[in-house]
């Protein structure tokens, strides 16, 4: 057998889970190279993004890297509301109790800060055990000898072993593709997450959201703002810019045909956000990922042999009803893992690392937030589409909106109970249908007018940095027909029908008198979301190292 | 492993940087001064080796102090440990020949050296002698048009690929006992195949950057008496060649006289054929060509 470079342990990653995993093997004095493929760590990523520490948690970010909240995050939440929206009427419910349930602080970051602040700290200490962090490296695979998994391939380097390694990869892992345990067909597991950093000066932000220095908002958005589409918006502060968004159920997104993009317009045309954006509106970037839903995809043994999954990649990114909880249980779980291994290595008893690891997830109760039993009970009845169209016409008849009406007092509290959000059923009624009659019965209308003018998709993709890897596209379609492939024209969120500088692009070929509608894709301006791999028919691989796009704000 | 890095300051060439006068002279004063572009290769070379089996680079060149910076380019580039900078007076318009004898002879108080790197040609002078004959010197085995090398420390010896004759087409490996000169070719790749490569590496430029702002406090600068030459041997009296003209550089294509035609408009690109035609002698491939 060859010999190989080796070493303890290969986290491959450095988002929030992979630099808590490399953290804590270097808490254990274990040798650990970290692999990311970014330029830098975050300039690949993307998020909301509100990170939670929560009291019930294990491990929290601020655990691991001590200085975290001073210096690699934007503002502590202090201020938390939903708006329930028709047409120009809206209801807001202050949010607060949900938010601050189980949390011992929650602050508002931007990826490409907080990550690239990580990365410096994990190389320092990864350092010390012999390892490192290198950016720049795109694991491609795993690396098996004689069947089994004994290290990682990249295009980079040549293939490295390592005693154990961990998968912080993603929501687009090609580690736990590889492995056999998370594929990318079905779009109802999936949510797509679209982004835009808007530039705000802090004292306009202090002045519009009426916060101090060190206090942020946080306001979601539902109703009927989106086409029907199952998700919300979101408005973020930092310090200096906002981060506003949207997220939607990826089948939902594909079977009303909607265009992202316009999505994220519709929520930043409202005339609600004006009083927020004001009339000089000036977009910094635009972004977008794919984020897994735990509920459907979370691994209950996320593990092979020595591979170890933590995050997206595994994943455990828990939507808690309208609240977001992806990074925290990345941190948790990388930092688990880690000591999973640790432990059963002193044991000597390596090979147990993986068993240990998930039954730790279930005793520390991780597993019960991603995957909540009430959700499993109710999804049978409630995600039926017939009782869905009964739920939704009692909800809009009169008897349904004197309920409402009768619960006006309630309803704040009620979005407020944990374990409500947490089995909340996926389905049009408490994403569109319930906060559309919300806001028709007991909303008053919004007097500001919105002059804000979002930026075409084109001047978006125009401000993107790219470094094109020319002649070598990541993604291949395997099938051209627009039955297979013609999903991506629309749910990509750098393409649009009708425009020609997007990623996927509808034609129209005649061959021998017939006519045919296939797709055509150009890989340049592409995000790397993930979304085309569940949705079209392709071969999806990420850019070589630190090819493709490159998010500055993330 | 010690291995010398040879690098020279050119003027800036690049559009925007380098000035020229009415005549088509280099205005050197307005010209800033880089580190000579191939020399990065030879750079690279060096940093290889030294990532693959440890030891020291130092960074060597003649000329003016306002060399320094460019040794200071290196330092950052290279992760260069010492600089060398041999500055004279009487080294001044020394040619090929003459600078050759004081790098050689500058080498010679470093030690011995188990690597000399050297850039294939200067963009300034364009001769491609100095590194050859500076090893003519130095009498060690020499390896010119390298593009990818690798030691073997335990049988003391240098394999490398090199193109013959400067060739892209043809490619041979050579081996040869240590110290040797290497001359890079521009087709030079480092290869880093390893995380423990890049690792070093990103010490390595950690570690320099504080390097690279103090970078005077491991700069050597020596005249021709440190180095030990007779002043006849080096400078212009050293020098054997003659200039025997310059011509001037011919102005760009795109500063030349140009007369905007519209496509569309067909008398002015029937203006265009013809005077193609005339150009070329011969109209029948031409007016092909423009058939319709
Ligand atoms: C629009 C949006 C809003 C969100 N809002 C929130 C929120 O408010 N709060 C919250 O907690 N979560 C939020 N999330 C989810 C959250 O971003 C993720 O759950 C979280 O980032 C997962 O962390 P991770 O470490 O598992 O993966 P990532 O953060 O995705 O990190 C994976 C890392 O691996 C690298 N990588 C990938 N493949 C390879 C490879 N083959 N080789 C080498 N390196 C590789 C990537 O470059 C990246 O650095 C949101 C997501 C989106 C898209
Ligand atoms: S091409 Fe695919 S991965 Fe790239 S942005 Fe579009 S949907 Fe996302």
């Amino acid at each position: 057998m060859t010999e190989h470079e080796h070493y303890e342990a290969l986290v491959v990653g450095a988002g929030p889970g992979g630099a808590a995993a490399a953290a804590t093997f270097a808490n254990y004095g274990i040798e650990t190279l970290v692999l990311e493929r970014g330029v830098e760590a975050g300039s690949k990523n993307v998020s909301g993004g509100l990170i939670y520490a929560e009291q019930s948690a294990p491990y929290t970010i601020d655990d691991l890297f001590p200085d975290f909240r001073e210096e690699a995050s934007e503002r502590p939440i202090t201020r938390y509301r939903i708006h329930n929206i028709a047409g120009e009427r809206v209801e807001s419910f202050d949010l607060s109790n949900l938010h601050e349930h189980d949390t011992e602080w929650s602050d508002s970051v931007l990826r490409r800060k907080m990550d690239s602040w990580l990365e410096d700290r994990v190389h320092e200490r990864t350092r010390e055990t012999g390892g490192g962090l290198l950016t720049g490296v795109h694991v491609t695979g795993l690396y098996r000898e004689d069947g089994k998994i004994v290290g990682v391939e990249t295009e980079e380097l040549d293939p490295i072993t390592a005693d154990v390694i961990v998968a912080a990869d993603g929501v687009n892992s090609e580690l736990a593709r590889d492995a056999g345990l998370m594929d990318w067909d079905e779009p109802d597991e999936w949510f797509q997450g679209v982004k835009a950093v808007a530039d705000v000066p802090s004292d306009v932000i202090a002045d519009r959201f009426d916060i101090g220095a060190d206090e942020g908002a946080a306001h979601l958005f539902s109703g009927d703002l989106f086409e029907g589409v199952r998700g919300g918006g979101f408005l973020y502060t930092n310090r200096d810019t906002l981060s506003l968004g949207t997220v939607f159920h990826l089948d939902s997104l594909v079977a009303e045909r909607a265009e992202p993009h316009e999505l994220l317009d519709s929520l930043l045309t409202h005339p609600l956000l004006a009083q927020w954006l004001g009339d000089d509106y000036t977009e910094l970037e635009y972004s977008a990922k794919l984020v897994p839903d735990s509920k459907k995809v979370a691994l209950r043994e996320p593990h092979f042999g020595r591979l170890l999954l933590v995050g997206d990649a595994a994943g455990q990114m828990q939507a808690q009803g309208a609240i977001i909880k992806g990074m925290n249980h990345a941190v948790t779980a990388g930092a688990l893992a880690a000591e999973a291994y640790a432990q059963a290595k002193s044991r000597n008893e390596p090979e147990k690392a993986g068993t240990r690891y998930s039954r730790k997830l279930r005793d520390e109760g991780v597993m019960k937030k991603l995957r909540p039993r009430g959700y499993e009970l109710v999804r049978g009845l409630a995600e039926d589409d017939g009782v869905t169209e009964i739920v939704d016409s009692v909800l809009t008849s009169a008897v349904g909106r004197a309920g409402i009406r009768a619960l006006s007092g309630q309803l704040g509290r009620v979005y407020n109970v944990p374990m409500l959000s947490a089995m909340m059923p996926d389905t049009r009624t408490p994403y569109v249908t319930l906060p559309t009659v919300i806001a028709e019965e007991l909303g008053t209308r919004v007097r500001e007018e919105s002059s804000v003018t979002p930026p075409s998709l084109e001047a978006r993709i125009g401000d993107l940095t790219y470094d094109t890897d020319i002649g070598s596209p990541h993604i291949t379609v395997l099938d051209n027909s627009y039955e297979a492939s013609g999903a991506a024209v629309t749910a990509c969120p750098v393409s649009a029908v009708d425009f020609g500088g997007g990623c996927y692009r509808e034609e129209v070929v005649r061959t021998n008198g017939s006519e045919e509608r296939v797709v055509s894709l150009d890989t340049q301006p592409c995000v790397e979301c993930g979304t085309c791999a569940v949705v079209a028919d392709t071969e999806w691989e990420h850019p070589r190292g630190d090819k493709g796009v490159e998010f500055k704000w993330g | 492993m010690h291995m010398v890095v040879l690098t020279k300051g050119v003027p800036d060439f690049r559009e925007g940087q380098v000035s020229f006068d009415e005549d088509g002279h280099l205005e050197r004063g307005k010209t800033p001064t880089v580190m000579n572009p191939n020399d990065r290769f030879a750079l690279e070379a060096a940093l290889q080796t030294r990532v693959r089996h440890g030891g020291r680079v130092s960074v060597m060149s003649m000329g003016p102090p306002g060399y320094k910076e460019v040794l200071q380019e290196a330092m950052a580039s290279v992760y260069a440990d010492d600089l060398h900078l041999v500055s004279d007076r009487e080294m001044a318009a020394a040619d090929t020949w003459a600078t050759a004898i004081t790098l050689s002879a500058g080498i010679e108080t470093l030690g011995e050296p188990d690597v000399v790197f050297a850039g294939f040609k200067t963009a300034d002078g364009e001769t491609g002698h100095t590194g050859p004959q500076t090893n003519w010197c130095l009498d060690m085995p020499l390896v010119t048009h390298v593009i990818s090398l690798d030691i073997d420390e335990d049988e003391g010896v240098l394999r490398a690929k090199r193109l013959v004759e400067g060739d892209i087409e043809e490619v041979e490996t050579v081996e040869t006992s240590l110290p040797a000169f290497v001359v890079t070719d521009p087709e030079f790749v480092p290869s880093y195949r390893t995380a423990g490569e890049r690792l070093t590496l990103k010490d390595l430029r950690a570690e320099t950057q504080e390097r690279a702002e103090q970078y005077e406090d491991f700069l050597t600068v020596r005249d021709h008496a440190d180095i030990n030459v007779d002043p006849d041997y080096i400078g212009l009296d050293g020098s054997p060649t003659i200039v025997s003209s310059v011509d001037p550089i011919p102005k760009a294509p795109a500063e030349r006289e140009a007369t905007m035609v519209n496509p569309s408009d067909s008398a002015a690109m029937q203006d265009v054929l013809e005077a193609m035609q005339s150009a070329l002698g011969n109209g029948g491939d031409v007016a092909a060509a423009g058939g319709d």
